[in-house]
């Protein structure tokens, strides 16, 4: 009985272990969590890049899935998954409506018209707040948002053609959309 | 790669250091209140920093929008659960009370009755031994060291 | 050339360390004497070629060899001299590199300094050492080699050391931490050998404590100059936030400190042997495994190295070889406890039994808290939370409270029986006493009534007004007062650190609960010219002028401070733009005092020569370092106790009496009740 207390030491350690291996081994340790996940897209009323002067709500977006991508000029991540956008924009009937992110509007409109305009439309959010109501973390980010309005996934960092692969489609398509057969340029 | 992003994307402007921006509040509790907050509130996007100890643009629009709340008369869980819906339990430094979090909370107490628990069976052991021997102390010793002579030259 | 020498000298260092650890090893079990005595020749090698190598990787960054990579990403040839000497610990195969040098200081330390252990001892505790000396050195060459050259390509100019590295604290505060992290090497390979030989007893105690007190000191100045740089070079004030990388070096103390006066009961009474053992082997585990979270990046943490599965994978099969190993050794051959020494429930051995409980729950709330995440997106399959100071708080301050509460009667109580009449003799007029000046002082320093500065200054001096009358009851059968200090100075260094130690946590104590509780601070826009009123303070902002540095160029505030209108101090904090990398960085200015800090940090330009100010006001923060200090001091001071050296000669003459290698069983002398732990 007393020898067997003497094992305690050893099989703690061996738990803390299997806990240390399985923490840095398949997890990544600044991976974010996504807490609006299946939760409804905060209400807002914003004006437009296009129409500064006509704001925009929650329900002029909704009635079929989406994408809603943050972005803003002084993010070079941006930049660097905008063509990806861009052919998204092309080949796929899946609209993106794009969320201006603590912008200057005239050089985010410059900024279109310089890379191209993949967006419906992008709303304003000058101050962030409509950012802290998403629960962003900075620019960009990506939400699959479903016909009802619901987040049905999220993606912090840029989207390459990988992540549009692994993780966007297949959403969408649970979504009910199609892909393969749609004619290019129909978003 | 990503966690290189991720880090850059962190840090935004390469800035270290103070968080120095200004806040108004129109009573000295609030301010308190919202101190308090920005201590306990982690920043989402850092390593490890609190909201107070944070430069990266995160962090001063929620600082933001915590001083607005507060002056806005929301009361701390109010504007502890409009964060948590937001950015989840990982901005909350105060764990919350959750069966998965119970024993995070509950175990060092109960580890704390346990230790207590030995030192009182130890305790009544000795003196249990010591009433079945019936040796006065130094024999006790003695006997304690012959034993430990014993013990070693056998080995 | 010269950092290929360096990476040959590590080489070579790595076959001696496997010598280290084979032959003398094998010299106990094939009755070799001649195997067994090479332990101190090879401890020598070993150490001169681990030097060479950190000489080498040292001359590489003062000479400004960018074609070492680590070099050109850790310096500049801008970086003043002293910082390009201490960048070499400021990355991770560097600091591992340092560290695996002192390791190698720790081994010659000890076959220079136990000449007088038995010589199948020395030989078993010095191969252990070199086994874990092969583990580190073969963790720099397979995954963290320093030397490797940027070759055919060398950088032309170093990416610059971290600004917020380039700094004293740098230069410091890891050589101390590691020093202590180390040292508990060596009360590890003490506990292995002894469970190894099955000589586990009142010797091999003793043998380990002045070890344990000098790797604790280093470790307790590691820790609080860790927090003292923390606390003026980030900037916003703070000096612990219970970062992963802070715990992975407070655990090893705490233990360390649980260790020290197991130690004590141990080696005085021959009781506790195999929870001795255990915490010996539970110190440096949780050295290890500290270095396994800064290095691995499994938590996110201010402090940690970069990521890198890789260097994870290594550390943790080595920690699963060393931590693993010798508990299993320990299952397999602790001594069941047994009664050998009797002691009632209120003696100085349960008082110390009480001690170490409540330095392991302390322990295991700490590393609970700190790998809490980890397990909790295990059980919630994914999900994440965040652990920080409110829990940590809330779990540790209890037991600190109690630890605090049975400090006062643990140095008074006698071994095996105190009565408990004579303790509350002793301690009634102490409480008394502490419970009224606890309530004073508060009112009188701050003008308030606020709970936890009572408390705090309560049970510090419930603390150390306790030492101060057991230190009056020992000498008060004297006459005069010159006799009287003869025999408090014949009490002896043990008694004399004890008393260091235990004020020293009482002075740390005061300062966190008082800084804590009265600091006072103000972020404010300020014009030149214009003023901010703190309490009696008055900053006055005199504006903003551009200077340069070495490697740097700053805007520099002036900040003129007056207590009740009387010019106080200048303070010019400054806002630093380093070149090589474009980092800014603020640097606070601190008017540093014995009961308070008035400390300025300079935030952003507001436009109109305005700027963004802090200003804080930080009552008794020095507090924090100087009982820090104070314990550091009275470890060492412990350490040199005579006894130890006396005890060291009269084994020698014991040893000389035996045969060569023979077993050598030395029981403790039965000490008086009354000697000093």
């Amino acid at each position: 009985m007393r020898r067997l207390a003497l094992l305690l030491p050893l099989l703690l350690f061996v738990a803390i272990a299997f806990m240390l291996w399985r923490g840095f081994s398949l997890e990544d340790p600044h991976k974010l969590p996504s807490a609006l996940i299946d939760r409804p897209l905060p209400a807002f009323s914003l004006p437009t890049l296009e129409r500064p002067d006509v704001p925009v709500t929650k329900a002029d977006l909704t009635g079929r899935p989406f994408l809603l991508n943050v972005w803003a000029t002084w993010c070079p991540t941006c930049r660097a998954e905008h063509s990806e956008l861009e052919r998204i924009a092309a080949e796929h009937a899946v609209p993106i409506f794009g969320v201006n992110y603590k912008d200057d509007p005239a050089e985010a409109v410059r900024w279109l018209a310089r890379y191209g305009d993949p967006y419906v439309l992008s709303v304003i959010d000058a101050d962030g707040s409509f950012g802290i109501d998403l629960g962003v973390y900075g620019a960009p980010e990506t939400f699959v948002v479903d016909a009802g309005g619901v987040i049905r996934y999220k993606r912090v960092g840029a989207v390459d053609r990988r992540v549009w692969e692994e993780e966007i489609a297949p959403v969408l398509r649970e979504l009910g959309m199609e892909f393969d057969d749609l004619p290019a340029g129909a978003g | 790669m990503r966690r290189l992003l991720l880090v850059l994307l962190c840090l935004g402007p390469l800035v270290a250091g103070a968080a120095i921006d200004l806040q108004e509040f129109d009573t000295p509790a609030q301010e308190a209140r919202y101190h308090a907050l920005i201590d306990e509130l982690r920043c989402p996007k850092c390593l490890n920093t609190n909201l107070s100890g944070s430069d990266s643009p995160i962090s001063a629009d929620l600082r933001r929008t915590v001083a607005r709340m507060v002056r806005e008369g929301r009361s701390d869980e109010e504007i502890r659960s409009y964060l948590l819906e937001r950015y989840g339990d990982f901005i909350l430094y105060r764990p919350r009370v959750t069966p998965a979090t119970w024993l995070l909370w509950f175990g060092p107490a109960v580890l704390l009755l346990v230790g207590a628990v030995v030192i009182v069976l130890m305790v009544r052991r000795q003196r249990r031994a010591a009433g079945a021997a019936d040796l006065s102390p130094e024999e006790a010793e003695r006997l304690a060291r012959l034993r430990a002579a014993t013990d070693a030259s056998r080995s | 050339m010269i950092p290929e020498l360096g990476h040959f000298a590590l080489i070579l260092a790595l076959v001696l360390a496997t010598l280290l650890a084979v032959l003398p090893m094998a010299g106990v079990y094939a009755g070799r004497a001649v195997w067994m005595r090479s332990g101190g020749s090879l401890a020598a090698g070993l150490f001169t070629f681990l030097l060479l190598s950190y000489g080498c990787l040292t001359w590489s960054f003062l000479a400004d060899d960018f074609s070492v990579a680590y070099v050109a990403n850790n310096s500049n040839a801008l970086l003043p001299w002293y910082y390009k000497f201490s960048a070499v610990w400021g990355a991770h195969e560097g600091s591992f590199l340092l560290w695996t040098l002192v390791m190698g200081v720790w081994t010659l330390a000890m076959a220079v300094f136990s000449r007088s252990l038995p010589l199948d001892l020395l030989a078993r505790v010095l191969s252990v050492q070199g086994l874990l000396t092969v583990g580190f050195v073969l963790f720099l060459l397979l995954t963290s080699n320093p030397f490797e050259r940027l070759l055919p390509f060398p950088a032309g100019e170093g990416a610059d050391l971290n600004p917020q590295l380039q700094d004293f604290g740098l230069i410091v505060h890891p050589p101390m931490l590691y020093t202590g992290y180390v040292g508990f090497s060596v009360a590890f390979s003490f506990a292995v050998a002894a469970l190894l030989s099955g000589r586990l007893d009142a010797a091999w105690a003793r043998w380990s404590r002045p070890w344990t007190n000098v790797a604790w000191a280093f470790l307790t100045l590691g820790i609080a100059l860790g927090s003292w740089w923390a606390y003026y070079e980030l900037g916003w004030g703070g000096w612990w936030f219970w970062d992963a990388v802070e715990n992975a070096s407070f655990m090893p103390w705490l233990v360390g400190t649980a260790l020290i006066h197991s130690l004590a009961v141990t080696e005085k009474r021959g009781v506790f042997k195999s929870w001795t053992v255990l915490l010996a082997i539970a110190a440096f585990s949780l050295s290890l495994l500290g270095a396994f979270i800064v290095r691995s990046g499994v938590l996110t943490s201010v402090h940690a190295f970069a990521v890198d599965p890789e260097r994870g994978m290594f550390i943790l099969v080595f920690l699963l070889l060393v931590v693993g190993g010798s508990l299993a050794l320990y299952a397999v051959r602790a001594p069941v406890m047994r009664a050998d020494a009797r002691y009632a429930g209120l003696s100085r051995e349960v008082l110390l039994l009480v001690n170490n409980v409540l330095l392991v729950v302390s322990t295991a709330a700490v590393l609970l808290g700190t790998l809490y995440p980890l397990l909790y997106e295990a059980i919630t399959g994914g999900d994440k939370i965040s652990v920080g100071p409110p829990y940590f708080n809330a779990v540790f301050v209890p037991l600190m409270v109690l630890l605090l509460l049975a400090m006062a009667p643990g140095p008074l109580a006698r071994w095996k029986r105190t009565g408990a009449a004579e303790l509350v003799r002793g301690l009634a007029a102490v409480a008394v006493a502490s419970v009224a000046l606890g309530l004073v002082l508060p009112l009188v320093l701050s003008g308030a009534l606020a709970f936890w500065p009572v408390v705090a200054i309560t049970l510090a001096l419930w603390v150390v007004l306790a030492l101060v009358r057991d230190s009056w009851s020992r000498v008060a059968n004297k006459r005069g007062a010159g006799a009287r200090l003869r025999a408090l100075s014949g009490l002896g260094a043990g008694y004399l650190g004890m008393w260091l130690a235990h004020a020293g946590v009482a002075v740390t104590v005061v300062g966190i609960a008082l800084t804590t509780a009265w600091s006072t601070e103000r972020d404010v826009r300020l014009e030149p010219g214009q003023s901010v009123e703190l309490g009696a303070l008055s900053f006055r902002f005199d504006g903003v002028a551009p200077v340069r540095g070495p490697n740097y160029v700053a805007d520099e505030g002036t900040v003129t401070v007056f207590r009740d209108g009387e010019p106080l101090t200048v303070l010019r904090p400054q806002k630093r733009r380093y070149l090589a990398r474009q980092m800014v960085m603020t640097e606070a200015a601190i008017d540093a005092g014995l009961f308070r800090d008035v400390y300025v940090a300079l935030g952003e330009p507001l436009g109109n020569d305005a700027w963004a100010v802090r200003v804080h006001h930080k009552p008794f923060v020095r507090w924090v370092w100087l009982g820090g200090v104070l314990m550091m001091i009275g470890g060492l001071v412990a350490a040199g106790d005579k006894r130890y050296r006396k005890l060291a000669a009269r084994a020698r003459v014991r040893e000389a009496s035996r045969a060569p290698g023979g077993a050598a069983p030395a029981s403790a002398p039965a000490s008086p009740a009354r000697e000093s732990a």
